[in-house]
């Protein structure tokens, strides 16, 4: 029993069996009346259908946590990792308190802080100085709290000169820029935070990722979900990685991360959805199939440094009058921005299933582990916001022999691996020998 | 960091108890005064009146009114002249359409701050409310112009005027929970607001008096807690008849049952917002 005691007391967070059971379809669009109606009147039907052995419409419920337990100590950083939909979100969400569990209980002792979006509850006629401190009390700030730290914020922030500037003049960066320096002065002894540090430019990232190192140094109990692995591994301790709600992998940040990109995230080389209602997306656009196909070979055929591959990404585009633009980002196993790619124009063609894809050549990657993040941009499309699919696939590139690589076999370092065209020749050629001497002397 | 001293807190999956959590009203009561200034900040930006929208709208109406009951129709107005009897009315009515409007609609217009942010989410209604007594306030000072025009002289219970409105604020605070609430899972509920405030006027004796209304249908009538808050807040303002205590102690009755079961259903359905939002 003392022990028991002893090391609950140690603990800052403790979850048991927690589940959350979300009905998709009906979650990510709002029901009005007429939906409840008529599936009220569509009830005795289904009963009847399943009945009749019909496969009743299960597939609309999932379980986005299911059966998880976790302790953490006070004091301990955890990085949360994980493919999209592995329910890292939706973890910081329970604990954040911002939904409830389905089943499970949770204890929490220490006040809690949560970093789920940047800058949430700023509004664009206010000014800066203004939505400091509305955003500090959304975030549970005093409003003492904020006047001490006002200053600091500012400076942080690097956005002094537009303090009393309603923020909707404010550039993206700024306006980012402000959110997350408010943020970052959140003292409370635990902190949820979900991947804020993907915003700004480089620079600033750095400045971030410096503030949550601090927050670390501190004893502070953070719990951090990043797809950023170099982050994980800089910042935390200790690792989780979730995979259909579950925890897989649990351990040293390290050996985590790289069990991870070696064993979890390779698996997607392909995904599709069959049910256009339960595919994820919105009422624009849905995902139909995303796959890494490589060119002139068999489709199971490994990817090497040597091959083409597409990439295609398959949608359902349900509105007629959206324009779409398609952006792939390509990071590596370290979390670098290889490439970004973005389709030209807007692809305007009416609804129905669109197929989106572009052509890696050969001789263009280096070998490693890459995922892509796809985004649908629905310029502006009233009623949806932009889709952002990150990890939607995941690809290893293989090393082979090639021409490239000459007499070398060692690590080819760099984030690519171009197969560029050199070309040496002569300038000028020395005279005969012993005269050539003579000009150098 | 001493983990002996701070605060604990259990997250059970189900949650059975309706009662309010008071201390963490407490502990969050600058963000209510946030949520309220920011509400009231923003109502007004970039118009040119500014805050004289807040008395033009019933002005209007009151002026509409005094042309078509009050010069038209003759319509008796008790013992107050109509122009003022017509204004008085709208002036309270203005205030309990606007805060229920406002807090019908204000869980789905803040969905970003609840799908991304814990705090007690019942002060999204509530600020939009306390931010619509701002416009009540001032459209208050034009009555007393009003009053002044008309030389009616202020007698003692208009003192009392400030307890009439206690029980509209109630009232739209507990249809505002239960609609705010509804709108998260069903957007019927913006427009029926619209369709809901104009059944709501003409049920309400503002054009007209209640005394205009058959004494046998004057109970079921004064169900409506707006019938004894406007005749009360009238009262108040030239006390010669006597004081409708019939229809007021119903209206603070059903106001009181309309906010338990507000709280009661927001409480129920608010740890799911941001699933359904």
């Amino acid at each position: 029993m003392q022990t028991s005691s002893e090391s609950d007391n140690g603990l800052a967070i403790r979850c048991e069996g927690i589940g959350k059971h979300y009905r998709i379809g009906l979650r990510p669009r709002y029901r009005t009346l007429r939906d409840t109606i008529s599936d009220m009147a569509r009830a005795p039907f289904r009963m009847l259908a399943s009945r009749g052995n019909t496969p009743a419409r299960v597939d609309r419920d999932v379980w986005a946590l299911r059966d998880l337990s976790l302790e953490m100590p006070h004091g301990e950083v955890l990085g949360i990792i994980g493919r999209n939909g592995s329910g890292k979100s939706t973890l910081l969400k329970i604990l954040s308190r911002i939904t409830r569990p389905t089943e499970g209980q949770i204890e929490i002792r220490g006040r809690v802080g949560s970093l789920i979006e940047v800058g949430a509850g700023f509004h664009p006629e206010l000014t800066g100085r203004e939505n400091i401190f509305l955003n500090g009390a959304i975030l549970g700030m005093t409003r003492r709290v904020v006047d001490q730290k006002f200053d600091e914020i500012v400076e942080f922030s690097e956005c002094g000169r537009m303090l009393d500037t309603a923020m909707k003049h404010y550039s993206s960066g700024m306006y980012v820029r402000l959110a997350f320096a408010v943020a970052a002065h959140l003292d409370t002894e635990i902190l949820l935070v979900d991947e804020v540090l993907a915003v700004g430019d480089a620079g600033f990232q750095k400045k971030c990722l410096g503030k949550m190192g601090d927050a670390a140094n501190q004893g502070r109990t953070v719990l951090f979900v990043s797809h950023n692995m170099l982050a994980v591994d800089s910042l935390c301790t200790r690792a989780i990685c979730l995979h259909e709600g579950r925890v897989v992998l649990d351990g040293p940040a390290p050996s985590v991360t790289s069990r991870y990109l070696q064993t979890w995230l390779p698996a997607f080389k392909e995904v599709h959805y069959d049910n256009v209602e339960t595919a994820p997306g919105n009422n624009v656009v849905r995902l139909h199939r995303a796959r890494i196909r490589p060119l002139n070979r068999a489709p199971t055929d490994q990817l090497t440094v040597r091959t083409a591959f597409a990439v295609e990404f398959e949608c359902w585009k349900l509105a007629s009058r959206a324009r779409l633009t398609f952006v792939a980002d390509v990071y590596n196993e370290h979390g670098v921005n290889v490439f970004t790619t973005a389709s030209k124009g807007d692809c305007t063609v009416s609804v129905g299933l669109l197929r989106a894809s572009f052509i890696v050549p050969a001789d263009l990657m280096n070998d490693g582990t890459f995922r892509i993040c796809l985004l649908v941009s629905l310029n502006g499309h009233a009623g949806a916001e932009d889709i952002e699919w990150n990890d939607l696939l995941a690809f290893e590139i293989h090393d082979v022999a090639s021409e490239i690589r000459g007499d070398y076999h060692g690590h080819w370092s760099g984030a690519l691996r171009p197969n560029l065209e050199w070309r040496t020749e002569l300038i000028e050629s020395f005279p005969a020998s012993g005269a050539g001497a003579q000009v150098l002397l | 960091m001493q983990p002996t001293d701070v605060a604990k807190l259990t997250i059970r999956a189900t949650d059975k108890s309706w009662s309010l959590n008071w201390g963490e009203f407490w502990q969050h009561r600058e963000l209510l005064y946030f949520l309220t200034w920011r509400d009231i900040k923003v109502r007004y930006k970039q118009t040119v009146l500014g805050v004289v929208w807040a008395v033009m709208q019933p002005l209007a109406i009151a002026l509409a009114l005094t042309v078509f009951f009050g010069r038209v129709v003759h319509m008796p107005s008790d013992n107050l002249p109509y122009p003022v009897f017509a204004y008085a009315g709208m002036v309270l009515w203005q205030f309990f359409a606007q805060a229920l409007t406002e807090s019908s609609n204000s869980v789905v217009a803040n969905e970003r701050l609840i799908s991304k942010v814990y705090f007690p989410r019942i002060f999204v209604p509530l600020s939009a409310i306390l931010a619509s007594l701002l416009d009540l306030v001032v459209s208050l000072l034009v009555l007393a112009l009003f009053l002044a025009w008309f030389h009616i002289a202020p007698s003692a219970p208009i003192v009392l005027l400030p307890f009439f409105v206690l029980p509209a604020v109630l009232t739209s605070l507990g249809a505002g929970l239960w609609l705010s609430a509804l709108n998260v899972k069903f957007r019927d509920v913006r427009y029926t607001v619209n369709f809901l405030m104009q059944f709501w006027f003409f049920a309400t004796p503002i054009a007209y008096p209640t005394s205009s209304v058959p004494v046998r249908l004057r109970l079921l009538f004064s169900l409506n807690p707006m019938v004894g808050i406007v005749d009360g807040f009238r009262w108040t303002l030239r006390p010669e008849g006597a004081f409708p205590a019939q229809s007021f102690t119903l209206a603070v009755f059903t106001a009181t049952v309309l906010l338990m079961t507000g709280v009661y259903y927001f409480r129920r359905t608010e740890d799911t917002f941001a699933d359904f939002i």
